[in-house]
């Protein structure tokens, strides 16, 4: 489930459950469920973090006008 | 000396070509006031050039006027170059101006003063216009030069702050006559085929004039049109260009874009630490909090003397049978009480009733009641029912029409 969430969806669901958990009104065996599912966000955020890797790529107009990617080479 | 008389015409031209030869009058500076300055549906321009004592008059054609880059304006002070001429047809010679600058400032910045002008005028600067940019843009859209240090710069900071940002890369000329469509173009592009979450458009410094395209008009409307948020990035601190009015959000520089443009993962690493040691905490919390209910809950008497909290429900128990069972004989009076009633009004129905009024039942034969005297005769047997018995009887006389009752 939290793998198919975007990092910031994750980060908000993560933010909605700290605050969710830190009210204390919960039942015992609802908080420790919030608390295992922003235990498993926290990691996949992370994961998600450790694994980016930046994709450069260069636009190009294709012949029926939509666009095209081309990996971007250092012009410089 | 003979004098010869001449035409109209012959001595306008003469003078025409006397001017004409003078290379002084060929290329001349001169600086005036503008005034009664109009533009013809031709394209040329006709204006008057005056000081305190005197005015020329002054054409622009077509193809010079179509390289003003500002809208000269009556009042204004200006340097007119150009070659003096003589109209033959009116007997009047003005400048053909070649160049219009004008005074104080550059032309340029004359044109950014105007355009700034018009378009705050129009409202393309208002705040209320400004989109918020996405927090975290999955993909961020360049459209600058792909040479050049500021798409390196940008490139390389986007890839430290937040590698999870995908860069599109939309190569533009930045400067020259095409610079302005093309910029124009790749946002409007950007825009048509949605690539981008986040639009970074901009150069690395220059002169006022290599910063040029980011001060022109169809430039800043494709910013103001930009459904995708813009972040204008042109030149160094202190420069600032009508695109940078328009823009969603301002940067001083490309690298400042970037910035702008993405988180830090670092400060993101930091955010998620806090989270983890706050959620830790509340949970801590909630199983103190827990522990505590037991304790107080293992105090309570019914664990306690679990025999005294069985004893209490037991006279509970007995209350509440009490209370059934006089419900119950309530509801049984109630009905033996409708079932007397019910009786009663069955006796008053009955025939024996009718008997202990003083009416009798005569019966024939087989005990069936006489209804009529029809069919009767003397010497029939009848039987006479009364209320404590009955009498057998014999018919002495029968007599019809008398006495008929209801029917």
């Amino acid at each position: 489930m939290a793998d198919k969430m975007s990092f910031e969806q994750s980060l908000g669901r993560l933010d909605e459950i700290v605050r969710h958990l830190e009210k204390g009104d919960l039942p015992l065996s609802d908080s420790l469920a919030l608390f295992e599912e922003g235990t498993s966000l926290l990691a996949s955020c992370s994961a998600m973090l450790d694994e980016a890797e930046q994709k450069v790529v260069k636009l190009r107009k294709g012949a029926d006008r939509s666009p095209e990617e081309l990996p971007f080479t250092d012009e410089a | 000396m003979e004098r010869r008389t001449l035409t109209v015409t012959e001595l306008n031209a003469y003078v025409k070509d006397l001017l004409g030869q003078d290379p002084a009058l060929m290329n001349v500076c001169v600086r005036g006031e503008l005034s009664n300055y109009k533009i013809y549906p031709s394209g040329h321009h006709y204006f008057t050039l005056k000081d305190q004592e005197s005015s020329l008059k002054c054409v622009m054609f077509r193809g010079s006027a179509s390289k003003l880059r500002y809208r000269p304006e009556n009042g204004m002070g200006v340097t007119a170059t150009g070659r003096l001429e003589v109209y033959v047809r009116d007997g009047v010679y003005q400048l053909i101006c070649t160049s219009l600058m004008p005074e104080g400032m550059g032309d340029l910045q004359v044109a950014f003063e105007q355009l700034k002008a018009k378009l705050s005028e129009e409202g393309l600067f208002d705040r209320a216009h400004k989109k918020p940019l996405p927090e975290m843009p999955g993909r961020i859209a360049i459209i600058t030069s792909s040479a050049g240090a500021a798409v390196h710069d940008m490139i390389r900071i986007l890839g430290r702050r937040w590698p999870m940002s995908k860069v599109i890369l939309l190569p533009v000329r930045v400067q020259g006559v095409e610079a302005p469509p093309e910029i124009a173009g790749a946002i409007r592009y950007a825009n048509e085929f949605q690539v981008a979450d986040l639009i970074i458009t901009g150069r690395g410094g220059g002169s006022l004039e290599d910063l040029w395209a980011f001060n022109d008009e169809r430039v800043a409307r494709a910013i103001y049109a930009s459904q995708i948020p813009v972040i204008s990035a042109v030149g160094h601190e202190p420069d600032v260009t009508i695109s940078d009015y328009v823009a969603d959000r301002r940067a001083s520089t490309p690298s400042n874009a970037a910035e702008i443009a993405v988180p830090d993962q670092q400060e993101m690493r930091e955010a998620l630490e806090s989270y983890g040691i706050r959620s830790r905490q509340a949970m801590e919390k909630s199983l103190r909090v827990a522990a505590q209910r037991l304790d107080a809950l293992r105090n309570k008497r019914v664990l306690t003397e679990p025999g005294a909290f069985l004893d209490s429900r037991r006279l509970d128990l007995d209350r509440l049978r009490d209370r059934l069972l006089a419900s119950e004989e309530r509801q049984l009076a109630e009905k033996r009480q409708r079932f007397v009633k019910l009786g009663a009004s069955l006796d008053a129905m009955s025939p024996l009733r009718v008997l202990s009024r003083g009416y009798a039942l005569a019966t024939g034969r087989e005990g069936k009641p006489l209804r009529s005297v029809r069919g009767l005769a003397k010497g029939d047997e009848i039987t006479v029912r009364f209320q404590d018995g009955q009498a057998a009887c014999r018919v002495e006389q029968v007599q019809e029409g008398e006495e008929r009752y209801g029917r």
